[in-house]
């Protein structure tokens, strides 16, 4: 992402000379997903606003030394992390490192097995026996609506901490992969797996909520 | 088509983030591409995942609490007034 980087100078440079805008803006703009990756480490919503706060302010303080080598955005979120991990290991809470090291460890099918024709069956072993239904066949405004909007902000927010960052910074904030994988400090295969068990949720949850109403 | 090749739709469901990612050998990712062709239903499916991702892109992020964010203006202000 080149432009991102010309983008990035430009924002330093503001952010040096004192432009409230522009740090406004920042604040505005990334702290949603600064607030997913802190309740990866911290215990409440509350002590992760903390660290985002305590977080921006470290970066008030280190803009000095920013020296361009990478994205602006990965350096802020280096700094969150840090900050989240000193601030769990102060309440003394284990880091649930496990959710992002190896999240396969405990199979999570991604569509209720009930959902489809027993290994056994004699002609379609695995096949869908309770297909999904089309959703190009809904009125759009259906699918684009606020209640659909709250349905979906409702089960992201139910997710496992870590399943809710991957899909906050790849789906909601549209991060690529590879920047996932660095502000998160997890492989590309865990990666994936974190995101495709938060599709398959919020996925749920919609199919849930048009096939209901 | 070879039955013993064959993947399950059950299979397939678990295959669509490496899939939709590219992340996927170039046989496996032959594999669902045959079994996409010939079932309807996991097209839906796949059409389900990719509106999820779609709507997914419109909620708004989480944010900070208006006073935090008061908090912190008022904090950089402190830090741009310094010589």
């Amino acid at each position: 992402m080149a432009e991102v980087a010309a983008d990035d100078a430009q924002l330093v440079a503001a952010l040096r000379a004192g432009d409230e805008a522009t740090f406004t803006r920042l604040v505005s703009d990334w702290s949603g997903s600064m607030l997913r990756v802190a309740q990866i480490y911290v215990s409440s919503r509350a002590v992760a606003e903390e660290v985002v706060q305590e977080t921006w302010l470290a970066v008030l303080r280190s803009l000095g030394q920013f020296e361009g080598r990478s994205m602006l955005r990965t350096w802020v979120f280096r700094i969150l992390t840090n900050t989240a991990k000193t601030r769990a290991q102060r309440e003394g809470r284990t880091v649930p490192l496990s959710a992002l090291r190896d999240p396969g460890r405990v199979p999570e099918p991604a569509v209720d097995p009930d959902r489809f024709l027993d290994e056994a069956h004699a002609r379609w072993p695995g096949h869908w026996a309770s297909p999904p239904a089309r959703w190009d066949t809904l009125p759009e405004e259906r699918l684009l609506g606020d209640e659909t909007r709250a349905v979906i902000e409702r089960a992201i927010e139910e997710l496992p901490p870590s399943q809710r960052a991957v899909i906050t910074l790849r789906d909601v904030q549209g991060w690529s992969a590879e920047e996932v994988r660095n502000a998160l400090e997890v492989s590309e295969s865990n990666q994936r797996v974190l995101l495709h068990r938060a599709r398959a949720k919020v996925r749920k949850a919609i199919e849930e909520y048009v096939e209901e109403t | 088509m070879s039955t013993v090749e064959a993947l399950s739709c059950q299979e397939v469901v678990e295959l669509v983030t490496d899939y939709l990612e590219g992340a996927l050998e170039p046989d496996e990712h032959a594999r669902v591409e045959q079994h996409l062709a010939g079932c309807t239903k996991c097209g839906a499916y796949l059409d389900q995942i990719r509106t999820t991702i779609r709507l997914v892109g419109r909620v708004d992020a989480a944010s900070l609490s208006a006073e935090a964010q008061h908090d912190l203006v008022e904090a950089f202000r402190g830090f741009a007034a310094r010589p």
